[in-house]
């Protein structure tokens, strides 16, 4: 069994901060971990068969072929945030391997924690070899004192195999301080399944993203969920893009967005290009405060075959749902409640049952405080 | 039961029912007749508490109590409950869900509730998305019947559904009107409207009104009015108290 994980100087309050990210520092109903607090890595390691968490560096020395893996599907001249990046001398992050057929039931939990520094760098390598699955929980969270203008950037490159899968659930808990560039993407290898899911039900004062991800193989699969509540005074600019290469390759990008005030951008971009491909984007707003919600759907066919679609609306809760929970006995605030928690609800297909309970429970701990 | 006053009730700017008068007494059904746009929905609705049908003037009393500016959970709390016709459809709310919400942690057995109304397959399907007429009707039953309120009013409760269903629903409506009790032990109120009468196969009704313009134009015994309407139609039934 592995042993807890053992946090240093870290509030009570933060532990429960980290929690609503889904994070465990008992590591029960979990394989593995990556822990970095700032730039330290406090933990790293896994008891799964098959399936290693190593510390980038380490990683680094440890597989001479991962060079091959780094900056490749995320180009390091992309913007700032990737120079920033790509110019550290000691990169930190996390370099995730499940080996060929490997699999793992209980999910590994990578954990970023900003506590006190500036600037939050890490570039983060995932593997799914040939038949293998790997389920990773990444939970994201800042400590009650960061400062003002801090910053997390985050790179993630995912490498999905012949007939591998990954899904990886992403939680964020930062706070109205933090500016928040994951750059991620991925490439997806025959009959490969890439499931990424975002949940942001706390504020942030910006995040910035729009993951990619590249279905090169026959077949293959990418489904993106994002479910956001953005509060007054953040901004959050997200998308997803799915390119569909390879015949029969399939993307579905669902968002729920809800403000309270605040500004989203939902960008989607699904481009076919080769025949017998299918994608559909969906993207439902709702205003429950003056706010901005911008949805951006677009769909990019370029080949006899490909077959893609968008759906976008935005919107305001029915008067007409409210007074029908009503007459049933619920007061407006639980039914107004209840019907929020309806929209937001995604279920993802494919997905390990631990972990949509831990996306609902992240939703749940939101409703409890009536949105 | 119920007591409703001189009514007048508006939409917008429009005033759509005009001076109604009703008395349901304690263990009476009573029949809404009356052709299509003529205030049968609105009056629910409005007895039922949504914020759309706004009552300019009148009373409405539920057990004694004075209902008139209350919202619709308060009167659902105190014992009005209703059977929509056309409720809407709640993505991502589950049936399941839903009820577990109305029970407020009472011990009611909800899968066995459901299996009892043919619903158990739909307790995790999103409310009403996909749902056939029947199976509309089946979950409005089954949300009431967890419910349980003292005065049920039913909006066409057996539009949209097939004849192998609808002795099932009016089984259960009657059931939720303790139709299965001696009339001295009955407490539960209803108020049904019906185009077909149908319903009224599996509900002893106590009394019957037929509503036209926003008005009710007159009262009787249910069978009797309905006979009427079926061989004249509500032209001719109305034009008798209208001449």
């Amino acid at each position: 069994m592995p042993q807890p994980v053992k946090v240093p100087e870290i509030s009570k309050a933060d532990q429960e901060r980290l929690a609503q990210t889904g994070i465990d520092l008992s590591l029960q109903n979990r394989c593995g971990s990556y822990l970095q607090m700032d730039q330290d890595i406090v933990h790293s390691e896994c008891s799964e068969q098959g399936i290693e968490v190593l510390p980038y560096k380490k990683a680094m020395e440890k597989y001479d072929w991962l060079k091959e893996y780094v900056w490749k599907v995320v180009s390091p001249d992309k913007d700032d945030i990737t120079k920033y990046v790509a110019a550290q001398k000691d990169p930190k992050g996390y370099v995730i391997i499940a080996h060929k057929g490997s699999s793992n039931i209980f999910p590994i939990q990578a954990c970023l924690f900003l506590g006190r520094e500036q600037i939050q760098h890490v570039h983060n390598i995932i593997i799914a070899e040939e038949g293998a699955e790997l389920h990773i929980i990444s939970g994201c969270s800042s400590g009650e004192k960061v400062g003002h203008g801090a910053a997390h950037y985050g790179i993630s490159e995912f490498y999905v195999g012949k007939n591998a899968k990954i899904s990886f659930t992403m939680i964020h808990n930062w706070s109205e301080n933090i500016e928040v560039y994951p750059r991620s993407a991925s490439i997806v290898e025959e009959n490969g399944v890439f499931l990424s899911n975002y949940v942001c039900m706390q504020p942030v004062k910006k995040i910035q993203m729009y993951p990619t991800a590249t279905l090169k193989g026959e077949n293959s699969v990418a489904r993106f969920s994002s479910v956001v509540i953005c509060p007054e005074g953040s901004y959050m600019d997200l998308g997803s893009r799915a390119v569909l290469e390879g015949k029969g390759s399939s993307a579905e990008l669902v968002t729920r967005a809800i403000t309270k005030g605040g500004t989203i951008i939902s960008r989607g971009h699904i481009a076919g290009k080769r025949a017998s491909t299918r994608g559909h984007l969906e993207c439902k707003g709702l205003i429950l405060k003056d706010g901005v919600i911008y949805a951006i759907p677009e769909i990019e066919g370029s080949v006899i075959g490909t077959e893609l679609s968008h759906e976008a609306a935005v919107g305001k809760l029915a008067r007409e749902e409210i007074e029908y929970l009503m007459s049933r006995g619920l007061d407006e605030d639980e039914a107004t409640a209840t019907i929020i928690r309806g929209f937001l609800d995604v279920k993802i297909s494919g997905l390990p049952e631990a972990l949509q309970k831990q996306i609902d429970a992240s939703i749940d701990e939101a409703e409890k405080s009536g949105f | 039961m119920l007591d409703i006053e001189d009514l007048h009730v508006k939409v917008g700017d429009k005033e759509v029912l005009h001076d109604i008068n009703l008395h349901i007494g304690e263990g009476e059904t009573h029949v809404l007749l009356g052709p299509n746009g003529s205030g049968k929905t609105t009056l629910l609705m409005t007895i039922m508490g949504y914020s759309q049908y706004v009552i300019t003037e009148g009373k409405i009393i539920f057990k004694g109590e004075d209902v008139t500016r209350m919202k619709a959970h308060e009167r659902a709390k105190r014992g009005i409950g209703m059977l929509f016709q056309r409720p809407p459809t709640i993505s991502g709310l589950k049936l399941g869900k839903l009820l577990t919400a109305i029970s407020r942690a009472k011990s009611e057995n909800i899968p066995e509730l459901a299996r009892s109304l043919n619903m158990d397959r739909f307790l995790d399907r999103d409310i009403n998305k996909g749902f056939s007429g029947g199976e509309i009707k089946r979950s409005e039953v089954l949300q009431l019947t967890i419910q349980n309120p003292n005065f049920i009013m039913l909006d066409e409760p057996e539009s949209g559904v097939d004849i192998e269903n609808i002795s099932l629903i009016g089984n259960a409506i009657g059931s939720l009107l303790e139709k299965d009790k001696r009339i001295v032990k009955r407490q539960k109120s209803g108020l049904v409207i019906t185009h077909t009468g149908y319903i009224l196969d599996y509900l002893e009704t106590d009394r019957g009104h037929v509503m036209c313009d926003g008005q009710i134009k007159c009262h009787g015994n249910p069978r009797e009015i309905m006979k009427d309407i079926k061989e004249r139609g509500y032209r001719e039934c109305l034009e008798c108290r209208n001449p």
